[in-house]
């Protein structure tokens, strides 16, 4: 579904990635972790079509990316960004933000689109004239995700969708995510710093690290910790919580 | 930990007044400190802050604060004059707040600001100060320390930025830190290491620590003592060790809710919440 190879973007002078090659099969789920400025959002940016120079091949469902992305992609394919607060309009209602992608693809009969996104993300009809602040944070990352989910995508780019939530919020979101990919079939890629959220929600997962792939796993073999790379090695204890004599063995990466 | 208490809190309530009505944000936590490491969890709005920030009197000005005890040391926290505010807050106790970046100031480079915190609190002339100032950059664990020194806050990443701020809160040798989510918006990596620091000043400066944070796991790991809040109660109080072994159902329920990476890719539990817990 989406087959991304030998890519490599720039910001200026900024190298920011390197010979990224990533392959996800239609229905699948590919995680991507690594340290904060390793390149992740930048890998989703990109194929969105919101980074300008960069090389190398993209292509989702057989079709290969030009410079600029057509409205036909953005059916296809949504992103639901990092910060939940920064990409909801804040003057605008939770109706009025779901309906405008409606109008822009000119898809019509949005009153019932807007309902069925909702009821998609669990939300009643009551939220629908809220705005919002008028939100919980899970709330409105669950109006993100309706969002996305309003144009029928079949793919979803889902950078760190539950990293500003608490734990009993972000279990119902992953679990609202996994559930639609269930249903709908949908395709996703999906960027966390948390390994044990990749690990939960995706069957292949790539650690990034200074803007390259530097090692691939299995949800499984996460699950068994048999990773190789130094840095993967170092990724792993830290998930595993605070210890005095592990941290002392960290090497910084910058 | 040694048994010496350095503060007590009893029965402490914080109450906003907001147009629509008041806010009950903390409601009768009560706890002892020793020199130790104590962990405060719960969600978001369950009354970490508000309760970290009553402690060191920085309630909003719409907010009211009432404790039958709030005690440090030989001083009494509920009966302060801002004269006498002044030698606690900041030189006995300090708060390393949620949002570092909007706590350094962004048009002095980070050098001066170290210098100049550091003056404040120590009489010494411009060339003792910087020597000190690199010191506090080491101590933290920059590796370039001169560098960070004569570089603005925004040119620092999150992790460093947030360093900077601990080194600064070093300088008058305080001797209760209250960190309020000190590394939530920080790489697995850097968030350890931070931590590493906090760790290293209560062992080796005798300091006491009040970590604030929502991540159960790395609580557990980290602190000695920890307390769950909901809902502005404390609803369970127990060693950070036994917390996988708590009995209170909110505590309970928020371990479940973290994924785990066994492989098992099917529906996490979610919290049922009951309105009893809210009631302790
Ligand atoms: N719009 C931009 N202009 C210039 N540089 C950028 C821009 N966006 C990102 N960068 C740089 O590109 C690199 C990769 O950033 P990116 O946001 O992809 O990292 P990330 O892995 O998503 O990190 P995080 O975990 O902190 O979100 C970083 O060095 C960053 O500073
Ligand atoms: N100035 C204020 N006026 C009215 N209500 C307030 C004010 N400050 C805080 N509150 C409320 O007090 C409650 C407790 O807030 P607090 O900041 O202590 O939560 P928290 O546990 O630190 O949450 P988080 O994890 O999101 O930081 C919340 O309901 C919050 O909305
Ligand atoms: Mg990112
Ligand atoms: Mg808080």
């Amino acid at each position: 579904m989406i087959e991304i190879s030998k890519l490599n973007a720039w910001f200026d002078d900024n190298h920011v990635l390197k010979d990224v090659d990533i392959s996800v099969p239609a229905n699948g789920s590919f995680g991507l972790v690594g340290e904060s400025g390793s390149g992740k959002s930048t890998v989703l940016r990109t194929v969105t079509g919101l980074v300008d120079d960069w090389e190398g091949t993209i292509t989702v469902k057989g079709k290969k990316l030009g410079p600029k992305r057509d409205k036909d992609f953005y059916r296809l394919a949504q992103m639901v960004f990092q910060d939940p607060f920064g990409s909801l309009h804040p003057r605008h209602t939770i109706d009025r933000i779901l309906t405008e992608p409606v109008n822009i693809h000119g898809l019509g009969n949005s009153d019932a689109r807007v309902v069925e996104a909702l009821t998609q993300v669990g939300l009643d009809n009551a939220f629908r004239f809220r705005y919002p602040h008028q939100l919980s944070g899970g709330q409105r990352q669950r109006v993100a995700i309706a969002r996305a989910l309003i144009l029928e995508p079949k793919i979803l780019l889902l950078d760190e969708p539950t990293s500003a939530l608490d734990v009993s919020i972000q279990a119902e979101v992953l679990n609202l995510l996994g559930r639609l990919r269930r249903d709908l079939g949908l395709t996703y890629i999906m960027v966390s710093h948390d390994l044990a959220v990749v690990a939960h929600m995706c069957d292949d997962i790539a650690i990034m690290n200074h803007g390259r792939i530097v090692e691939r796993a299995t949800a499984e073999q996460l699950a068994e910790g048999t990773l190789e790379h130094p840095y993967s090695q170092q990724l792993y204890k830290a998930a595993g919580g605070y210890d005095r004599a592990v941290v002392d063995t960290f090497v910084d990466w910058d | 930990m040694s048994s010496e208490t350095l503060l007590t809190v009893k029965n402490l309530e914080v109450t906003f007044n907001t147009p629509k009505g008041k806010v009950h944000a903390v409601r009768g936590v009560s706890f002892d400190l020793g020199r130790e490491r104590l962990g405060i969890v719960g969600e978001s709005g369950s009354g970490k802050s508000q309760t970290g920030r009553a402690i060191l009197g920085l309630t909003a000005a719409n907010g009211a604060i009432t404790a039958d005890k709030m005690q440090f040391r030989d001083v009494d926290l509920a009966n302060l004059t801002p004269k006498q505010w002044r030698k606690v807050r900041g030189a006995r106790i300090s708060m390393i707040m949620q949002d570092p970046k909007y706590s350094l100031n962004p048009v002095m480079t980070i050098g001066d600001q170290i210098i100049e915190a550091y003056r404040e609190h120590h009489k010494v002339n411009a060339k003792e100060a910087r020597l000190r100032a690199l010191e506090m950059l080491e101590a933290v664990k920059i590796r370039d320390p001169e560098r960070v020194f004569n570089s603005y806050p925004h040119e620092t990443s999150g992790g460093m930025g947030q360093r900077v701020m601990i080194a600064m809160m070093l300088i008058p040798d305080p001797e209760l830190i209250i960190a309020d989510e000190p590394t939530s918006a920080l790489d697995v990596t850097v968030q350890l290491q931070v931590m590493a620091i906090l760790d290293d000043l209560v062992r080796d400066r005798g300091m006491a620590l009040i970590f604030i944070s929502h991540d159960l796991q790395l609580i557990s790991s980290f602190c000695d003592r920890v307390l769950v809040m909901y809902q502005g109660h404390v609803v369970e109080e127990l060693r950070a060790s036994e917390l996988h072994n708590a009995k209170h159902p909110y505590t309970k329920g928020l371990l479940n809710c973290l994924p785990k990476m066994d492989g098992d890719h099917s529906d996490l539990p979610t919290l049922e919440r009951e309105a009893s817990w809210a009631e302790g």
